[in-house]
């Protein structure tokens, strides 16, 4: 299990960058700077090493520095691995990317005050995932100071060993600890999260942190190198959903039944209390907040959706393109990032010809 | 029903529920209702208050989740009149509606942060302070893909449950879904500085 975790970590994608012509005040121009990038990484945290080679090239001013490939200003939120598995869809070895120390597109990309801010996204995202998986964030917001500190160390420095040493106090127990267990008998137990069990005493389905980046084509691609440029984001859809799970019987839950589940739109996926493709209650109803009525949900559900209207061309994380039948939980457990999220990117093919709808 | 074993999150359905009674509409529509331009009115307690508007809506097949567009007059103490818009956005990981605003001048020029600030009420001033990275942040909307600001909703769902606990009339008469969102904004625009119309409460 461990394997798989450290190979994570150890990964990184070779950079090749350059700096915008347009602030380029010396002749000859300076040459790119060469930096190998971890994957479970951010791009700011790259600027102390790559700001010392262009510094003297720079025209004079403030520096607020932001990246771009082919054009695209790239979030700078969004790891390292993600950003190329995602954009590059051929991978580019090394992937050449511009670095702008001006002009910062502030109508497009959210601020960045250096480490600072990539840490705290970092942070709130780990609180986000407790709240998946937990209920609650009370784990991540009492953690202490010299824990939260090392925390963010070992993120920043690649350092596995002392992440796992801290992040187990989080009790951040993935899904995959409990089914990993089961694998064998070819059955899911749903995980209980603690403390949380409805009126009836039947265990609550677990939630998995997901993000996944969905970007379609309407025509078939056989080669990686022919796949369309994404040249905007909002040809790509962002969708930042937990993934249900439900214990099944006999039944393994793939990572090709986790991704359908996120996309109702496109796919007829057939669970008990899939909250993702409910629609609005009765009006007459007066609904409580609670987990009951998700039966007459899904009938409601399956006569309104369509069959698949698109087929999933190819789903990447972390750099390799799992088999979909692989228990969804082996992939969480072992491929996810250190703020506890799944960062899946996925490319739909679609029947008709249709944009992805946002969200 | 039983508040006291809720945790006061509610599901993606009972948001819809719960957005489609704050704007007097019950819609079954093939996407999800979306509701634009509602303007409310935000009062200092130095101004006097301006009338307030009725909400236009359009429906939308669009959207899969719903966002309620308020545009809100407020008066800063430079008496530069400075727009606010409102976005309610069901969050799937918190389960609860999320707050994103974003403030501007009329002539569309965003507000920087430190001016924004300036217009907040006081305690939540003194709560950026405290919580710089945590309260208040910038990030990008989840469906406009341009950066807005967003009200941190990890405690939301313990607000919600203890305002509907604290509530003699709610507990009594079993908290129904339709006034979550209204409680949820009474409670979450007093952040921003905003007050529901009383109107919009006395409905209740």
């Amino acid at each position: 299990m461990m394997e798989a975790q450290k190979y994570v970590w150890e990964g990184a994608i070779p950079l090749q960058i350059h700096l915008h012509e347009s602030e380029v005040t010396t002749l000859p121009p300076p040459l790119p700077a060469l930096i190998l990038a971890p994957r479970i990484g951010y791009l700011p945290l790259l600027i102390p090493h790559i700001k010392p080679h262009f510094s003297s090239a720079l025209p004079p001013g403030v520096d607020t520095v932001w990246f771009e490939y082919k054009g695209l200003p790239l979030k700078w939120y969004i790891p390292t691995g993600v950003l190329f598995d995602l954009l590059c869809v051929e991978p580019e070895r090394p992937w050449n990317l511009t670095v702008h120390f001006r002009g910062y597109p502030g109508n497009i990309l959210i601020p960045c005050e250096g480490e600072d801010s990539v840490k705290w996204s970092f942070i709130n995202s780990l609180k986000e995932a407790s709240y998946i998986i937990n209920g609650n964030c009370k784990n991540v917001m009492n953690i202490s100071q010299p824990d939260q500190v090392e925390l963010w160390h070992s993120v920043f420095n690649g350092n596995l060993e002392a992440y796992l040493k801290v992040s187990s106090k989080l009790k951040l127990g993935t899904a995959g600890h409990e089914y990993s267990a089961n694998l064998s008998s070819g059955s899911f137990v749903s995980r209980q999260s603690a403390g949380d069990t409805d009126a009836t005493g039947q265990v609550k389905t677990g939630r998995v942190p997901v993000r996944l980046y969905v970007w379609g084509v309407s025509e078939d691609f056989d080669d990686l190198e022919d796949a369309p440029q994404i040249d905007s984001w909002d040809k790509i859809s962002y969708i930042n959903r937990p993934v249900e799970i439900h214990g099944e019987e006999g039944k393994c839950f793939t990572l090709l039944d986790a991704v359908k589940s996120l996309l109702p739109e496109h796919f007829q996926y057939k669970s008990l209390t899939n909250e993702e493709s409910s629609k609005e209650e009765g009006e007459d109803e007066q609904k409580v907040p609670s987990e009951e009525g998700g039966e007459n949900l899904s009938e409601y559900v399956e006569s309104c959706y369509p069959s698949d209207n698109a087929e999933v061309k190819l789903v990447r994380i972390q750099g390799i393109e799992p088999k979909l039948e692989i228990p969804f939980s082996w992939v969480v457990h072992n491929l996810m990032n250190p703020e506890h999220f799944l960062h899946v990117c996925v490319c739909l093919k679609f029947s008709q010809v249709k944009i992805p709808s946002d969200g | 029903m039983d508040i006291s074993s809720w945790d006061g999150t509610i599901s993606l359905a009972e948001f819809h529920a719960a957005a489609c009674a704050l704007v007097e509409k019950w819609k079954k529509v093939e996407g999800y209702l979306s509701l634009e331009n509602i303007i409310l009115v935000s009062i200092k307690e130095e101004h006097d208050e301006l009338p307030s508007f009725p909400q236009k809506e359009e429906t939308s097949c669009s959207d899969k989740e719903e966002s309620i567009d308020i545009a809100t007059l407020g008066q800063s103490d430079h008496d530069e009149i400075c727009y606010y818009d409102l976005h309610i956005v069901y969050s799937a990981p918190y389960r609860v509606p999320v707050l994103y605003f974003r403030v501007y001048y009329s002539d569309g020029e965003p507000l920087q942060f430190e001016d924004i600030k300036k217009h907040l009420p006081a305690h939540s001033a003194k709560t950026l302070l405290d919580s710089k990275w945590t309260f208040i942040t910038q990030e990008e909307h989840p469906y406009l893909n341009r950066p807005w600001y967003k009200l941190h909703p990890c405690g939301t769902g313990e607000w919600m449950k203890l305002l509907f606990q604290g509530d003699v009339s709610l507990a009594r008469n079993g908290a129904a879904i339709e006034v979550y969102l209204i409680s949820w904004l009474s409670f979450v625009g007093q952040v921003v500085g905003l007050r529901i119309p009383y109107e919009m409460l006395n409905q209740l």
